[in-house]
């Protein structure tokens, strides 16, 4: 078989070319950089850097914020898209647009704009205080932004899920007797799981790397409020460009997992969706 | 044979118990969006009109501030039209042929997504930065690139480069080969069956990544962090001179700048709500 199927369409060579060459020149060049600087460090000194204190401190917060707020993210964005697809509301079609909202604000605006309502005068943290939650700089609030800033992708992977969801077997189920939970559980969830492990799965890669929301509303403590991507920061700004390069590849590498794992995802889905229609 | 059945067993309508369950969940929906999104629109707005209009208007002529839109306007007006030409050639080299490798191409395309923005300008100091790999040889060259325009053009191009092309690969490989082949069979060349046949098929896609991107290229943060060097009224572009506003407890300037940012975004989302009543829905 040849390289490509022969087509009567011209500029293939032109498209193709310029493709490959400007993806190559501003993206895989300037990733090998990482990748390399990375790997002109001996092991025991890649080591020494990513198994720090204060490093495993920042992968603690990351990783578990980012978990966390794929968690709420995955409760919430499952209401919110059931609510879109199912139900008629005045303003429903403007709550739709409103989700991609955290995708088009700049992180720095949602960062400025959350700490300012969750700190202790703000419009919702003070009647937080009074009960003793403190939000603004604390690993709570580093939470409440990764959840805002991944919100659209949980609502946006289930939803096409959902109006999938065959009606016909939730009536029959419903007619046969099922209670409303036990519907839930033995229809709808297994049709939108892959969709639900696919939205947490982005959710979770978008809320690692994120670093603009966060810096505002986290305090950036060493150990205590400071994540990865502060720490590379921090590492950069010394000059300490080894340093830096080995958590980045720590990053990167889990941006690999990521994806990898959201491929499996995406065939398990596809696989389930053919076996259904059989 | 729908309208035969009974209205009472469908689930969810009609019932007591589904109307609790209804309003159940439009409330809870509506509550998180109000307080993790709303709340924090409305407080952008609050704060930078909490000195009056006027303190407000008179944020932007800060000469630093007034600098700091130049150099925004600038950098999404040399990104933007660039990863607009990358992500036509894409497009078209994806979608209208069939080769070996594309869908690694297509994984390669969206990388950027997936990477931190912290870590798409790392790359760029490990390179170009003083004691980056061409670090000496740049400065022997009295060529700078990290902390000046070029760092920053390079890191927004970075994270903004799979927009444009992820918008228009679905939308092309949707509507198909078959009137460009026809214009082609029948005489027409090639550029003038891209710009007959297949640019106003694509406009309203193309129109909402060139936007996105837009949205993206002015507002990103982290990337341009790292590569800029903050130097005021030089390299500060506008998150980054919220940021640098904000330390400083100039709320209302920070927040003046930022309701600009924000009102970018609705303009966006408005542009995605009239793309997609078109009838393309994108991702």
């Amino acid at each position: 078989m040849s390289f490509r199927k022969p087509s009567v369409l011209p500029g293939f060579g032109l498209t193709f070319g310029f493709t490959t060459f400007f993806l190559s020149v501003m993206v895989l060049l300037p990733l090998a950089a990482l990748v390399l600087a990375a790997a002109s460090m001996h092991w025991s000194e890649f080591l020494r850097v990513v198994s720090s204190p204060r490093a495993l401190g920042s992968f603690r917060l990351s990783f578990g914020a980012s978990a966390l707020a794929a968690s709420i993210n995955a409760v919430f964005g499952f209401i919110l898209a059931w609510t879109l697809v199912r139900y008629e509301f005045p303003g429903r079609k403007l709550v739709d647009a409103l989700i991609d909202m955290p995708f088009a604000l700049p992180t720095a605006v949602s960062g400025i704009a959350l700490t300012t309502v969750f700190a202790r005068h703000g419009w919702i943290g003070r009647y937080l205080e009074p009960l003793g939650i403190e939000v603004a700089y604390t690993w709570l609030g580093v939470t409440l932004a990764l959840t805002l800033i991944s919100m659209p992708f949980a609502v946006r992977s289930l939803q096409p899920a959902l109006l999938e969801v065959q009606r016909e077997l939730e009536e029959a189920a419903e007619t046969l007797g099922a209670g409303r939970f036990y519907t839930f559980r033995r229809i709808i969830l297994p049709t939108v799981l892959p969709s639900l492990l696919t939205g947490f799965t982005l959710c979770f890669a978008r809320a690692v790397g994120e670093y603009g929301s966060v810096i505002f509303i986290s305090g950036n403590l060493p150990m205590k409020t400071e994540i990865t991507p502060l720490l590379i920061v921090i590492h950069l700004e010394q000059f300490d460009y080894r340093g830096a390069a080995a958590l980045g590849v720590v990053m990167l590498l889990l941006s690999f997992v990521v994806l990898f794992t959201l491929n499996l995802l995406q065939a398990w889905g596809r696989r389930r969706q053919l076996r259904a229609a059989h | 044979m729908a309208a035969a059945r009974p209205d009472r067993v469908r689930p969810g309508h009609n019932t007591w118990s589904g109307a609790l369950v209804r309003w159940l969940f439009i409330g809870v929906s509506l509550s998180f969006l109000a307080a993790l999104l709303l709340a924090p629109l409305a407080t952008v707005f609050a704060m930078a009109l909490a000195r009056g209009v006027e303190a407000c208007l008179a944020s932007f002529a800060d000469p630093d501030t007034a600098a700091a839109i130049r150099l925004t306007l600038t950098t999404a007006a040399v990104v933007v039209p660039a990863n607009t030409l990358f992500g036509l050639a894409a497009a078209w080299a994806i979608a209208k042929f069939e080769f070996r490798g594309k869908s690694v191409l297509i994984t390669l395309i969206d990388l950027p997504l997936a990477i931190s923005p912290v870590i798409s300008g790392m790359v760029f100091v490990l390179l170009f930065g003083l004691h980056g790999w061409f670090g000496l040889w740049l400065r022997a060259h009295n060529i700078s690139i990290i902390f000046a325009l070029p760092g920053i053009l390079l890191a927004t191009m970075f994270v903004t480069f799979p927009y444009v092309a992820r918008e228009l690969i679905p939308l092309m490989q949707q509507l198909g080969n078959d009137e460009e082949e026809a214009a082609i069979t029948l005489g027409a060349g090639g550029w003038m069956t891209f710009l007959r046949v297949t640019l106003p098929k694509i406009r309203w896609g193309l129109l909402y990544g060139v936007i996105l991107c837009n949205a993206r290229a002015m507002g990103e943060f982290g990337a341009v962090s790292v590569v800029s060097g903050h130097i005021r009224g030089l390299t500060n572009t506008m998150p980054l001179d919220i940021e640098i506003l904000y330390n400083e407890y100039n709320f209302v300037g920070a927040f003046a700048v930022a309701s600009l940012l924000t009102l970018l975004a609705a303009l966006t989302l408005v542009v995605k709500s009239l793309v997609e009543r078109t009838g393309y829905r994108g991702r």
